[in-house]
């Protein structure tokens, strides 16, 4: 181990503790049984994680691409609002999609004969929703990390849009997709309150259903945590096979110029205008639908919503910015070749926040009431769950930076301080800013872990919302979700502006 | 540097002056302790009796209570479990965590009531809600509700107390035959939700023509929004009742003042409150009535509730079979 990596190792060996530390703690509890109930809930959870991941990806290849060669007016603000969706507290993107597409929604009473959503179909619809924009936006990253040199190389040779795709963008689609389509299986994974409110009965049940009836109707700590470690195994089929599909572009370094993207014109520019406007609308509705419900709902807000919106910012930044930092430490080092840590970084995707919570409870119980370390324990939740979201936003272009300048910068021994502000930081500073602002939105509107932890002061936005909601009061609660929804884009739309007004 | 200290100062005197009123720690669900629940006009009465600390804890709901006070233990700082029902005390006396109580008198449970561990504080009927306005013959009860083509969201028993309630309901009505009730029901399910107020989201958003709730849900929209549009389908078979209940842990180092606020959660004073933040029945009508829109509520003319010991056997078993009829 490299003195530069010890950053790094500290941030896995932090990952390991917090992710892994509870299963000993719940395991040794008793005797573990599984029943056949919970082999169908594995079987539902890897075909609807898989499924979902295949139909956001596969779609967001298109997008991505159009959003890519195409200039048009909106396109800063289509990119922006791209990642929205993914940053909803769940219920409120629920509620959502079921304004536009349920059976009382827009689109049926438009007179639109649709299929009913409450299905498997259901699930789909609202996994693609929550993710396209996610997916969309590493593949965007992809596209623009190809060095305009190529391109140009391209052109000279006479590429026509087949060869191009061949010989640049397929190349950097097998080293971005499987990534991308991980992260996305992963989210998946997880899902339960989508899974269980849009799946129509119990046919779609996940795992994470299971853990959670493990621990609230039998207090069956063994077995919560044999399950969570089945959705463990899950995960690391996947991203061992995940692994296998990448392979690195190795477009080579470019000089850093960007260069406006070769843009077919006749039908291809029809297509690309038609399948952006789709996916704007497809996104867009469900949160306008929001945004009105919301609007209604403002006066009826109660005054609670402020500081609990404070709380939430405060609790968002502090999580964007450690866990970048972390996320950061890690790509760079995994960038140099620590493969090992490439695993540590994705581990939290499959964590299950309710055994999460509880092993923290166990651990810090015998020394301190847990509702005492309420806002802590919810930093270092968060901060480890938006981790593998910054990391792989951070880690192909740190892989690219190190392939790129690596030897250059050995060569002329920069390192530590000097090479993170001269090299690192400039280079990079497009996916920092995009991870640090996603990081912070899903801090804010996750509310997971910390209910066990959580005291009767100092509720942040989304528990205040979901309290609304348990005492009849959807209207005002619909007005908070607006209040949450804008602050959390804001603060996300921040970040990545900084971001992208890379010098490079 | 001199605010640091200024705070520091501050705090150890505050807690100087906390050590002297002795605390009661009391264990809740979530709801019970938010703005717009019982807790903060419960926590003012009661200390304004008691010179003590009144301090609300909330986490989760019902269920995840217990798993709470079980994951404690005996090390729990908290004296006092509120919010449990008959479905979890039989397993919550298992434990041995809970000591017996000292409360004395009838509490009017359309069942009655007689535990030496755990006090009742209020009680409701589970019940389907709908929309008057958009329904206008609603069904009488699960035979014909299945018959129908109406739609329904209900919960999961896995995760929710009122989705509990509804297999408990049904367990408790037909038997041998929830089954086939369950079958009957089943192509009236738009979806199952994890929670209630998902539920209530869709319903309240016109995506169903009922859902599972309380008959006290349509009270709440006229006493606090004027709107008497909701009303609760009775249903002939009976409807299922959920008695929330209190208990004082054994471990407790406030065993006086432990007593003294389950003596006080059914005293008028509290009993007044519970109806119109908790939208529950009082177990003792307070004197100055439930008021209006309460006394408007149709009652059920019969009562279901298992015996908790009945109600723990029964659980899994329902469960599972409501499971594996809606999952074919």
């Amino acid at each position: 181990m490299t003195r530069a990596a010890a950053p790094a190792y500290l941030a896995g060996a932090i990952l390991l503790v917090v992710v892994l530390g509870p299963l000993p703690l719940l395991l040794t509890r008793g005797q573990v049984t599984l029943t056949g109930a919970d082999f169908a809930a594995l079987r539902f959870t890897v075909m609807q994680a898989g499924l979902s991941a295949l139909l956001s990806c596969l779609l967001a290849v298109p997008v991505a691409r159009a959003l890519h060669r195409r200039r048009f007016v909106g396109r800063g603000a289509m990119i922006a609002l791209m990642g929205a969706p993914f940053l909803l507290p769940v219920i409120v993107a629920a509620l959502g999609i079921v304004s536009i597409w349920g059976a009382r929604g827009w689109l049926a009473r438009m007179g639109l004969p649709l299929p009913s959503l409450y299905g498997l179909q259901g699930v789909l619809l609202a996994h693609v929703f929550l993710n396209l924009p996610l997916a969309t936006r590493m593949l965007l990253q992809g596209w623009q990390a190809i060095p305009a040199e190529r391109l140009r190389l391209g052109e000279s040779l006479g590429f026509d849009p087949w060869a191009r795709f061949r010989h640049l963008e397929w190349p950097m689609l097998r080293s971005v997709l499987p990534g991308a389509m991980l992260a996305v299986f992963l989210v998946c994974l997880t899902s339960f309150a989508i899974v269980l409110t849009l799946g129509g009965g119990p046919k779609a049940t996940t795992l994470e259903l299971a853990i959670y009836q493990a621990v609230r109707f039998d207090f069956d700590l063994p077995r919560a945590a044999a399950l969570a470690l089945l959705q463990f195994g899950v995960c690391g089929l996947a991203v061992a096979a995940s692994a296998r599909l990448v392979r690195d572009a190795g477009f080579g370094a470019g000089l850093d110029r960007s260069l406006a993207p070769p843009a077919p014109a006749g039908w291809r520019r029809g297509l690309d205008g038609f399948l952006l406007l789709l996916t704007a609308a497809f996104l867009l509705l469900p949160l306008l639908a929001i945004t009105l419900n919301g609007l209604l709902g403002l006066p009826a807000m109660p005054a609670q919503v402020w500081p609990a919106l404070a709380r939430s910012l405060i609790v968002a930044v502090t999580c964007g910015i450690l866990s970048t930092v972390m996320a950061l430490a890690l790509a760079l080092a995994v960038a140099k070749g620590a493969r090992g840590l490439e695993y540590m970084a994705m581990l939290p995707l499959a964590a299950s926040s309710m055994v999460l919570g509880i092993g923290l409870f166990l651990a810090v119980q015998p020394f301190v009431p847990p509702a005492a370390l309420g806002l802590p324990v919810t930093l270092l939740v968060n901060i480890v769950l938006a981790l593998p979201y910054a990391f792989r936003l951070i880690l192909p272009e740190a892989r690219a930076l190190q392939a790129d300048y690596g030897r250059l910068a050995e060569a002329l021994d920069m390192r530590g301080l000097a090479r993170l502000r001269l090299l690192t930081l400039p280079h990079l500073r497009r996916p920092l800013g995009l991870s640090a602002g996603l990081a912070a939105a899903l801090a804010m509107g996750d509310l997971g872990a910390i209910a066990l932890f959580a005291s009767d002061g100092g509720a942040t936005l989304p528990l205040l919302i979901q309290r609304l909601m348990g005492a009849y009061r959807m209207e005002a609660a619909a007005g908070a979700a607006l209040v949450l929804m804008v602050a959390n884009f804001g603060l996300f739309w921040l970040f990545d502006r900084w971001g992208r007004h890379a010098a490079v | 540097m001199k605010t640091q200290f200024l705070t520091a100062g501050f705090l150890v005197a505050a807690s100087v002056a906390h050590a002297e009123t002795p605390v009661l720690n009391v264990l809740t669900y979530d709801s019970f302790v938010s703005e717009w629940g019982p807790g903060p006009a419960i926590e003012k009465a009661f200390e304004a009796e008691c010179g003590c600390d009144l301090v609300f804890t909330g986490s989760g709901d019902g269920a995840a209570l217990l798993a709470r006070v079980q994951m404690e233990g005996a090390g729990s700082q908290a004296d006092i479990v509120l919010g449990l029902d008959t479905n979890l005390t039989a397993a919550a006396a298992a434990t041995e965590l809970f000591a017996p109580h000292k409360v004395e008198g009838d509490f009017e449970i359309p069942m009655g009531w007689s535990d030496p561990i755990f006090v009742p504080y209020d009680f409701g009927w589970f019940a389907f809600v709908y929309d008057k306005t958009k329904l206008t013959n609603p069904p009488k009860n699960f035979t014909e509700l299945a018959a129908s083509d109406l739609k329904i969201v209900i919960q999961d028993p896995r995760s929710s107390t009122p989705g509990l309630g509804l297999v408990m309901w049904v367990q408790d009505a037909y038997g041998e035959n929830a089954s086939e009730i369950w079958m009957g029901l089943k192509d009236n399910i738009l979806t199952v939700t994890p929670g209630w107020s998902e539920a209530y989201g869709l319903f309240t958003n016109g995506e169903a023509d009922m859902v599972l709730s309380y008959t006290t849900s349509p009270t709440y929209h006229v006493v606090a929004e004027s709107d008497d549009t909701k009303a609760a389908a009775l249903f002939d078979e009976g409807h299922y009742m959920q008695v929330e209940v209190m208990g004082k842990l054994a471990a407790t180092d406030q065993d006086a003042l432990a007593d003294q606020f389950l003596a006080f959660m059914v005293s008028d004073a509290a009993q007044a409150i519970l109806p119109t933040t908790n939208w529950m029945y009082p177990v003792r009508t307070p004197a100055a009535g439930l008021g209006a829109g309460f006394d408007a509520t149709p009652k059920p003319s019969i009562s279901l509730l298992m015996k908790p010991e009945l109600a723990m056997n029964r659980q899994d078993w329902a469960v599972e079979e409501w499971r594996s009829v809606l999952a074919q």
